[in-house]
Parts: structure tokens; sequence; C-alpha cells
């Protein structure tokens, strides 16, 4: 194809981008496009998945029955999301499986915050609060992303997310008003969960390097900064009422900007955490990697079944 | 106590889904693939909610003010009256299937007679939970069908499985005097009806698995009367660690 | 033995009676009998639906993107075909 063409197509697409027309699976798209598409989608995807390990790991030990049904149906929410991202991945081209691989090579990343051990049942609901709430903020910008299969996913997820939240703020309700011992519990997830949450947003807009094209595209709308300040403004009357000390001397209201102003981010923690050396990163890599490995021979039994099934049938 | 037969009754109902449910829990996040993955897990919280009415109902019965969570977290050992089934080791995926559908083949008729039970609020939770465990039949059946007749790696591990769960299956179908009080007076159904239904179930599914149910049937029991297989103790400890850690808390 | 991966199928779900199948995404499924369990058990967590469709990916065919214009611009000038297009004198009713 001459490079006047490939222009052209360029020109065509961002005009439609402008437009605020979505692009479908077929269309026409810029390889980078949908190469940024692929590495976004299946992060996001992967952080799903990695990320009923922290909370499924307290499936056996919920403290009563009510919350082991909801958390069983929280973790399973997110395989059924990690699901329909795959799937928007799949539309792309990219197969499930070889970007599942690619997980289990930490070619590909996922949210960092999974890394971190839950390691008390008050790490569950703010793991919910927190976690999900950041959560929340990104993909409610991301519903609005120029690319249909993945904002379509994403108003779907977002509308199951919104009991995620809910529950582990209600569950921290809970804590605040009981014992001693449950509060200081709480407060000390709290502790633990404050900084990666913020860290959730990503690297800090200067050193984010895909970003300004993304924002072009139109696959994201709001910078990091942005979303993390939005975070830290509607989170900090929530930890109040709860009577939560976050963990940050220098957190207090700026009247003049009209958003809270909060310490800078420890980022050599964070890209140590994204390269590998969190608490809990082989964990969650072996964990996933075995998943696969035991499944392979029920796969293999069902496909052949299936095989022998088909040949019957024209035999 | 009002109705010790019912109470016991009930409680074993309650039991055999809290300890399985709980079994199930522990696939979650670890499953052979995402779609059964969350198809386990749907089974589990069935169990789960099933566990709690029945449990409540059991505490109702009881009359002395104990609710699902009081009777899910706070029993010793012995007081547990699951069968030995449900609490065998999940093992490898054909191992909770086998578990699974042994299970799903039993519960299927018995809730069947159950909603014609002449106690109404027990006819209640057997018809809610009958959709339930027809589904969960229709999937276990599924699934030891491909396994069984799926590649030669499979069908030994089915077949392993079947081995090795055949001989708690027996137990479902034991009658304590007191039940065979509550089949007279229409409120449960006798078990020799069920277990006909049962055979078969596994007989015409393990058929068109391939699978060959094992000549020796020595089996064991104890599960129904509180003595229980080593299994038990570690799954409690998970699952009463919060109550026991932090007692009279809210959660 | 098979080392292929399960096919992908796409997956249409009737939320309620009088309504259409739609599609809602896809999953993976060795056979269509799983593909339909997957389904639900994936796709109607939530009473989204009381009847489920399930067609293997590779079956089905789509119009080509770039003959957009070709296979749907002719209907946009068809003004005819929709009822607004035609005046009634007012007082005429049930029409």
């Amino acid at each position: 194809m001459k490079t006047l063409d490939l222009q052209e197509l360029e020109k065509r697409f961002q005009e439609k981008v402008d437009k605020e027309i979505k692009i479908e699976p077929n269309d026409w798209m810029p390889d980078e496009y949908r190469k940024t598409l692929i590495r976004q989608i299946s992060q996001h995807a992967h952080s799903e998945i990695v990320g009923m390990l922290p909370e499924g790991n307290w499936i056996t030990r919920a403290p009563n029955l009510r919350r082991k049904a909801v958390l069983l149906a929280k973790v399973q929410d997110e395989a059924g999301h990690g699901l329909y991202l795959y799937s928007s991945v799949e539309t792309l081209g990219a197969d499930r499986e070889a970007t599942m691989d690619d997980l289990h090579s930490g070619k590909a990343k996922y949210s960092s915050i999974f890394n971190y051990p839950a390691v008390t049942w008050a790490d569950i609901g703010t793991i919910g609060w927190l976690v999900d709430g950041a959560a929340i903020m990104n993909q409610v910008a991301l519903c609005r992303c120029s690319y249909g299969p993945y904002a379509r996913g994403m108003v779907k997820i977002c509308k199951e997310e919104s009991f995620h939240q809910r529950q582990g703020y209600e569950s921290l309700v809970t804590l605040c008003n009981g014992t001693p011992a449950q509060k200081a519990m709480a407060q000390d997830a709290m502790n633990r969960f404050w900084w990666p949450a913020l860290m959730m947003f990503g690297p800090s807009d200067a050193d984010s390097p895909h970003s300004a094209q993304s924002m072009k595209w139109k696959i994201k709308r709001f910078s990091n900064d942005e979303l993390r300040q939005s975070f830290v403004d509607a989170t900090v009357p929530q930890a109040e009422i709860l009577g939560l000390t976050i963990p940050d001397p220098n957190l207090k209201w700026n009247e003049e900007r009209g958003h809270y102003d909060f310490s800078p981010i420890n980022w050599d923690e964070f890209w140590q955490v994204v390269n590998g050396n969190g608490p809990c990163n082989k964990e969650r890599i072996d964990a996933r990697k075995k998943a696969k490995e035991n499944g392979m021979w029920v796969r293999e039994a069902a496909m052949a079944y299936a095989e022998k099934r088909a040949m019957k049938k024209t035999a | 106590m009002k109705n010790e037969s019912l109470y016991n009754y009930v409680l074993r109902l309650g039991d055999d889904s809290l300890i399985l449910g709980q079994r199930l829990g522990e696939w979650c996040g670890h499953g052979p693939i995402l779609e059964e993955d969350i198809a386990m897990t749907n089974i589990s919280l069935d169990l789960i909610g099933q566990a709690m009415s029945l449990l409540d109902y059991a505490g109702e019965i009881d009359g002395n003010g104990k609710d699902h969570d009081a009777l899910a977290f706070l029993r010793f050992e012995n007081e547990y009256q699951n069968a030995l089934l449900v609490e065998q080791p999940n093992g490898d995926f054909a191992d909770t299937m086998m578990r699974q559908f042994l299970f799903d083949a039993f519960r299927q008729p018995l809730f069947e007679k159950l909603v014609h039970s002449s106690d109404a609020q027990l006819s209640a939770i057997a018809e809610k939970s009958l959709k339930e465990t027809r589904y969960h039949l229709k999937h276990t059946s599924e699934w030891i069908i491909r396994l069984g007749d799926g590649t030669e790696e499979s069908h030994t591990r089915a077949q392993k499985a079947l081995d090795n769960l055949w001989r708690y299956t027996d137990e479902l179908f034991s009658e304590t005097s007191a039940d065979l009080s509550l089949v007279t007076s229409g409120i449960v159904p006798s078990m020799v009806e069920i277990k006909e239904v049962w055979n078969k179930t596994v007989h015409a599914v393990f058929a068109e698995a391939t699978l060959q149910i094992p000549t020796n049937n020595w089996q064991f029991e104890g599960g129904r009367r509180g003595v229980h297989s080593e299994h038990l103790g570690y799954l409690l400890a998970d699952l009463q660690y919060m109550q026991r850690a932090y007692p009279n808390m809210k959660w | 033995m098979s080392n292929r991966e399960w096919p992908l199928w796409e997956v249409f779900i009737r939320s309620k009676q009088g309504l259409n199948h739609k599609h809602v995404g896809s999953l993976r499924a060795p056979d269509a009998t799983l593909a339909l369990e997957n389904a639900r058990d994936v796709y109607t967590r939530r009473s989204e639906g009381i009847s489920i469709w399930v067609v293997e990916s590779n079956y089905v065919h789509a119009s080509d993107p770039s003959d957009a214009d070709s296979l749907f611009e002719p209907s946009d000038t068809k003004v005819y075909r929709h009822p607004t297009f035609y005046d009634v004198p007012d007082g005429v009713k049930h029409m």
C-alpha cells in the first residue's frame, strides 16, 4: 500500500475518533492503536484474574455465611470480568491463551496492588473499598473509550462492580463500629493499603510515555494524576466517616486548588513491585501457572470428547 | 426440643450443603479454565445459600435461638452430621466433579420428594434447592461423561476418583430409627426410593462415561453420627477461624 | 489426543419474553452443550436472561466494513421506506 493511502486512512481514523464515533473490531485502525489496546485490555484482564487470589485466600475463612457468600460472588465476578475483557482482546485478534501465557512468562503486567498480601479479614473490606474504589474511578472513565468492545465491556463491568465497593465499605463500617480489636484491624489494613491503592493509577503524568497518544485516540480520557486526585478527594471524607486515619501526615485540604494535597508517592517501591519484586509477585504468578497446568488435561479431555462426538455424527 | 428427629434430619441436610459449599469455595481462582471456575463458584454459592436456610430452620426447630452462623461456626467437630463424602478433599478436577456428581445424583431425587413433605418449611426449602440441584447434576453429569470418555489420562483420573469415592456413597442413604418415624408421618421420603433413582442415574452416566463401578463394595460410614475423617478438622479450622479467634463479635 | 484450544463461541441472550436475542459477548467451550452451560454461568449471574443462543464464532460471517458505503448508504436515500415520508391530511386517525 502506498504511504499516501496509509496517511489518509490514519487521518480518517482520527476524524472518526474526534467525532466520538466508536471503532469496531473489523474497522481499519492503526497498528499502534491495536497494539496499545491489546496491551491495555489484557493487562486489565490479567488484573481481574490475579485479583481473585488475595481475596480468594479468605473465602474459606470468612467470619459468617453472609460474608462468605458475598465474597464468593465478588471473586466470581472478577473471573467474569476477566473473561469479558479477554473477549474484548480476542476481537482484536489476540488469542486468550496466548495472552495468558504472556502473563505467566512475566512479559505482560497486571495491577501491582495484587502483589500485596491480604493478611487479615479487614484487608477484604479494605480491598473492596479502596482497591475497587480506585478501579471503578478508572473504569468509569473507560466506559467512553473509543474502542467499542472495550467500552461496552466496561459498562457491564461498572454496573456489576457497584456492589464490590459498597460491600467492602459496609464490612469496614461494621469493624469500625465494633470492638477495639476490630477497629485496630481496620486501621492496620488502611495503613498497608492506602499507598498501594494510590499507586494503582500508574506513574505520574510526567513519566507516562504512552499517555498523550492514548488521550488523542480517546482510549484514555483522564490522566493518571487527574484520576488519582479524584480518588483522594472522594476517599478522604469516606475515611472520616469510618473514623480511620489516612497514613499521610501531609494530607490536607487545599482551598485554593479545591483538592486535597498529599505526600509524594514512593515511586521506587512502585517500580520494584511492577517489575516483580513485590511481596507476592511470585506466589500470584505461580498460582495462575499451576491452575493452567493442572487444567491442561481437563481442557484436552473435553476437546477430545467433542471431536469424538463430531466424528460419530459425520460417520 | 420440639422435634429432635426433624432437627437432626434438617441439620444433616444443612451440614452436607455447608461442608461441600466450603470445599468448592477452595477452587475459586484456581479452576482449570475461567468458565469452569465461575461454574464451580455458582454451585458453591447455591450450597452456601441452602446451608443458610436449612441451618436457620434447624435452629428454629431446636428453639434455642441459634441462627445459621451459630450452627455453622460454633459446633465441635463431632457435632457436624455431614456425610463423609462431602468432606473429602478437592483433589484434582476429576475428584471434585466425581464427589459433586455422586452427591447431586442423591440430592436431586431427595429434594424432589421433599417438595411433597408435609412440613411446609422443609417443602419450601426443597423446592428452591431442587431447581439449583437439577442444574448441578446436569453440569456434573456432562463433565463425568467428558472426563470418562475424553482422553486416556482423563479416563484414568476419573476412574481413580470413582474408585476412591465409591465407598462413601452408601452412607448418603443411611437412615436412623428416628428418620423412619419421619417417613411414617410423611415428612421425609424413604431412602430406599432415593437410592433406586440414584442407582439408575449413576449407572447410566458411568456407562456413557465408560467408567466401571468398583467391585469391592466395602463401605465407610460415620459422618452422620459425628465420626469424621481426618480431613474435617482442617476444614473446620479454616471455617471457624474468625469466630474462634474473635468470639462474640459482629462482622 | 487433541492439543487444540477450546473454540470461541458468541453468546446471545433474550432478556425477557418478547425481545430479541442480543449479542452479549463470547466465551470458550469445547462443545455446544458446555457452551450453553458456561454462557448461563458467565452471562446470566444477575438474572439477565431467559433464553440463550450460542454460535461458534467461526460460523459467523460478517459484512466487510470497507464495503459499508455500498452496502448501507444506498438505503439512506430511500426515505420512502419510512412512514414519516408520507403526508396524511389532518384529522385522519388510526394510521
